[in-house]
């Protein structure tokens, strides 16, 4: 049985855990907001720009001279991850998940005999990663310097991974990130980018129209490509700040919760063991009064 | 009948403006088009260079992606800025940039072009 001083200054730090973990809620909270309205912002630009390479894919007459971007170099063999995870921890699952995932496909990548490099962003899905993967870790990159991460660096990754895949470096591209569902739920996603899936039986909207193209069509989706590949990765970043944010929240919510048990738990032993220490003390005056 | 159409300028972060107007200009990769209503659909890409819409409403652009259908006109731009705040920023830093850029020699020509344009671009508002 702890001592009453020990139990009192248990509580005591429980209490003061739980000021910090209700402070991050409450942070987390006013940041999500930020970071869900961005992510809605952000919505349009991506939806858009898929649809015009839709319509502009619908229009190519001849598949197999279109850009490597779009329909892929023919080859199977090389796999580029990148993973995206937040940089700072204590928030509930969500770089566990997504590591999870990208375990998973990593495992499956090497099974089948090909080859893997990964591309990590974010430092925490570094640390989880490296321990078993470390050597098809190829770069990794973070940006925890940033306080908001904004077009310019989703857009440093994009010309990057290009970069790597003019120079036949690998073959399809894929990037793992949590989707923002809601504020519970964030589901970790692989997507790939290289090369854009897109005949995959999605509807173009205006069937009708046919467009005029200004310069040709090849020299547009040159210029569109590269752009949709770090729209993507940008999509990813915001869906993954929304996330990371709701799952803090949810996080600390919890432990707050917790920690307000454990108050309530100690408190009653606190109490109880005062009561009996008390009732000792009067036990031992009256006996003691008693034998005079 | 009116003789407007909407016109949407859409950025990676957020939508920067949409409105209703009767004409547009925009610098588009092998010269400036003028899009009036019930121009016939069209996709295009932008070089640097000046969006000017009929109210005196004027942005800044350095690469984008333009698409007109059905008397809708939507701009994808990561570089879009309407021109207040480009004139708050450093013009001449960003031209002494470019130039330094255009001096290497790697570059393509296709590059060079559109670097010329931004430096001429920036130049005229100055």
């Amino acid at each position: 049985m702890p001592s009453l001083d020990d139990l009192k200054k248990r509580i005591k730090s429980v209490k003061s855990t739980q000021k910090i973990t209700k402070a991050m809620k409450m942070v987390a909270a006013a940041k999500l907001k930020k970071a869900q309205e961005n992510a809605e912002k952000g919505r349009p630009y991506s939806q858009k720009l898929h649809n015009i390479i839709l319509n502009l894919t619908k229009s190519i007459s001849d598949v197999t001279n279109a850009p490597k971007l779009l329909v892929g170099n023919g080859k199977d063999q090389v796999y580029l991850c990148v993973v995206i995870t937040a940089d700072r921890g204590l928030c509930g699952g969500f770089n566990a998940n997504i590591c999870k995932l990208a375990k998973k496909h990593f495992k499956k990548i090497l099974k089948e005999g090909k080859d893997l490099k990964i591309i990590t962003v974010g430092s925490k899905g570094h640390d989880q990663i490296k321990t078993e993967f470390g050597k098809y870790i190829i770069d990794k990159k973070s940006f925890k310097e940033k306080k908001q991460i904004s077009f310019k660096e989703a857009n440093e990754v994009g010309n990057k991974i290009i970069e790597l895949y003019e120079v036949e470096q690998f073959d399809k591209c894929f990037i793992f990130f949590n989707n923002f569902k809601n504020v519970i739920t964030q589901i970790p996603q692989a997507q790939q980018i290289i090369p854009a899936l897109i005949n995959n039986g999605e509807k173009v909207k205006n069937e009708t129209s046919f467009y005029e193209f200004e310069p040709d069509e090849d020299e547009i989706l040159e210029d569109l490509l590269p752009k949709n590949v770090s729209t993507q990765i940008f999509k990813a970043f915001l869906e993954n700040a929304a996330s990371e944010q709701g799952s803090r929240m949810t996080a600390m919510d919890n432990a707050t919760r917790n920690a307000g048990d454990l108050v309530d738990k100690l408190t009653i032993n606190y109490n109880r063991s005062r009561q009996a220490s008390i009732t000792k003390e009067l036990i031992e005056i009256i006996s003691g009064a008693e034998s005079l | 009948m009116s003789q407007e159409f909407n016109i949407e300028i859409i950025s990676p972060d957020k939508s920067i403006y949409s409105a209703q107007v009767e004409e547009a200009v925009l610098p588009c990769f092998e010269g400036q088009i003028t899009i009036l209503k019930d121009h016939i659909p069209l996709i295009t890409f932008l070089r640097p260079g000046l969006i000017e819409l009929e109210n005196k409403k004027k942005f800044y652009v350095e690469d984008g992606t333009v698409e007109f259908s059905n008397n809708n006109l939507l701009i994808l731009s990561a570089s879009a800025q309407s021109l207040k705040d480009i004139k708050n920023q450093n013009i001449e830093s960003m031209i002494k940039d470019t130039e330094e850029k255009i001096l290497k020699n790697k570059i393509s020509d296709k590059q060079k072009y559109i670097l010329n344009y931004k430096i001429e671009t920036l130049r005229q508002l100055n």
